[in-house]
């Protein structure tokens, strides 16, 4: 089916640019986080979680030495979760609320 | 964009939540209308890649970062809804599986990126198309503009959450944001601009906007 083919060719993408990509992402501070230092109220954020027991925080597989893996394999995870998630939820979604109009 | 905890007033957050959680309420009953048998498998994909993009900071200027928020990608795909449905899902995976955002923030996180990013986008985007779609380019056009435009409106509403809560003024925060969101809008444009570009020459069927409908 082509259906299928360009799913699992847009999954595969994405879990390529999670795995391969994402350990050669920038480390510098993001838009908000450097506006947040810039401006002086980035202290805020900091030593304070209200939710504490992320499996993967920081996008970086517990237990692995190398950070490069580490963080291949938190986007391998987080990518696969996503997309099962979504599926889940959009199964769940059209066979209960297809409402009569889905084509 | 994410919020961190610690950012944004006990109000401003309680506020959020009821806001974001009503418009979860009422995607997660209409969303499932909007969707066609493929579009099903491609919530799916479509989260995924919006996950992994968003892994991929890229440098901007002077020691900062900016990555991909795709909220209008999602709405271009799959409608506003769907949109929403999608950064719902990621944002939430991010806050508890991946400590990416605050708990305290994630109905902050939630409306800028998911309603104004994803619903609102979308509106803009076909405010836009009905102005410039003509045309593949005017197509094309529309989805970049847009995609500027939801960094631009929803790093503007974060800067004013932000102000609100008393956490810095207005008159500084939101020309920063403003600003450094510019710069990594443009990023935001050309990579939802060549994945639906991608996707229209593979499988225009799978746009929820289809360019020959724009055209008609």
């Amino acid at each position: 089916m082509k259906k299928f083919g360009f799913v699992t060719i847009g999954l595969l993408f994405a879990l390529a640019i999670a795995i391969f990509a994402s350990p050669f992402a920038s480390s510098f501070p993001d838009g908000l986080e450097w506006v947040a230092e810039q401006t002086g109220f980035l202290h805020l954020s900091e030593g304070y979680a209200a939710w504490t027991k992320s499996p993967v925080p920081d996008y970086e597989m517990p237990g692995i030495g190398n950070p490069a893996v580490a963080t291949a394999l938190a986007g391998l995870a987080g990518t696969l979760a996503v997309f099962l998630a979504g599926l889940g939820l959009a199964k769940l979604m059209k066979s209960g609320k297809s409402g009569g109009s889905a084509a | 964009m994410h919020i961190p905890d610690g950012f944004v007033s006990t109000e401003l957050s309680v506020a959020a939540f009821a806001i974001s959680g009503l418009a979860a309420a009422v995607a997660l009953k209409k969303a499932g209308k909007d969707l066609g048998e493929k579009q099903v498998p491609l919530l799916g994909v479509t989260a995924a890649f919006v996950f992994a993009a968003q892994m991929m900071n890229f440098p901007v200027l002077g020691g900062t970062s900016g990555h991909f928020m795709g909220a209008v990608l999602a709405s271009v795909l799959l409608g506003p809804l769907n949109a929403f449905i999608v950064m719902l899902l990621v944002l939430s995976i991010q806050c508890f599986g991946f400590a990416d955002g605050g708990l305290t923030a994630l109905g902050l996180n939630v409306f800028n990126m998911g309603v104004i990013g994803g619903i609102i986008g979308y509106y803009m985007f076909r405010g836009i198309l009905a102005v410039s779609g003509k045309s593949k380019n005017g197509y094309a056009f529309a989805v970049g503009a847009a995609s500027w435009l939801s960094i631009m409106l929803a790093s503007s509403v974060c800067a004013f959450e932000i102000a609100l809560s008393g956490t810095a003024p207005l008159k500084v925060v939101l020309p920063a944001m403003a600003g450094i969101h510019a710069l990594i809008g443009v990023g935001e444009a050309v990579i939802t601009v060549s994945v639906v570009s991608l996707v229209a020459g593979v499988r225009p069927d799978m746009l929820h906007t289809r360019i020959a409908e724009a055209q008609a």
